[in-house]
């Protein structure tokens, strides 16, 4: 199963991005901790993507890919931003950055996905690139 | 994001329910606590029995609210934390920062 979803870059899209992966994991028989983990590493990306790669610009689209197969989750978001170097965050745990009201929401991606992956997008913003393996589950009949 | 307040004794409970995260419950959390401590509440309990979801920039407002009682000599605690936002603090090591308790009598009878 996949989906597509071109978002405005505006926070109340992180909900309807969501809503879409819910509806997504509902028809595989996905659920439970599985799924609230991987949808806090979704809003975290989309969030970013709104906040760090467009700056507040409405007019800017979040474009969302999901793709659910039957062992893993594959999730793709892309923005129009300017990019950033992935290899100089900080570990909001080291004890300089612990009180820092900022500076988790890659780490929460890296903590609740089983891989990471960023790059320059096609328009040349960010694509980051997450996958989860997942519990093996009855098949629907 | 929906609170209810009240007082016992001098601990002023925030009871919170629905998510923390971004561009929502994010600022409320922000402005409820800052209305405490401007209110000259210096013992401030956050009930978090209710939150089915708290995001990076959620854990980010009540580090910055930690941070602010702090410097003004006030002392902010959890109580009623979930599994899952438990899970949250230990992985983020803010396990460490954050007083948290089980319970409100404990966590009331705590401040002192």
């Amino acid at each position: 199963m996949w989906a597509t979803l071109s978002l405005e870059s505006r926070f109340e899209s992180i909900e309807i991005a969501e809503r879409a992966l819910v509806d997504l994991f509902g028809e595989a028989g996905i659920g439970g901790d599985e799924e609230y983990w991987i949808l806090t590493a979704l809003r975290e990306a989309i969030a970013n993507a709104i906040r760090h790669g467009h700056y507040g610009r409405p007019e800017e689209s979040v474009r969302v890919d999901y793709r659910v197969e039957a062992d893993r989750v594959s999730i793709t978001v892309v923005d129009q931003g300017d990019g950033f170097d992935s290899a100089v965050i900080p570990d909001p745990r080291d004890a300089e950055n612990l009180l820092k009201p900022c500076g988790r929401g890659i780490f929460y991606m890296r903590r609740f996905m089983d891989e990471v992956t960023f790059r320059r997008g096609p328009g040349g913003g960010t694509m980051v690139c997450m996958n989860r393996k997942l519990t093996p589950r009855p098949i629907k009949e | 994001m929906k609170q209810k307040i009240r007082d016992a004794g001098d601990v002023r409970i925030i009871s919170l329910s629905g998510k923390i995260t971004i561009g929502a419950g994010d600022v409320m959390l922000r402005e409820l606590i800052n209305e405490s401590l401007e209110a000259g509440s210096t013992k401030v309990l956050l009930d978090l029995g209710g939150i089915t979801a708290i995001d990076s920039s959620g854990i980010g407002e009540m580090v910055a609210s930690y941070t602010s009682a702090k410097n003004r000599g006030a002392q902010l605690k959890l109580v009623n934390l979930s599994k899952k936002i438990n899970d949250i603090l230990q992985v983020t090591q803010l396990i460490t920062v954050f007083d948290v308790f089980d319970n409100e009598a404990e966590a009331v009878e705590s401040f002192g």
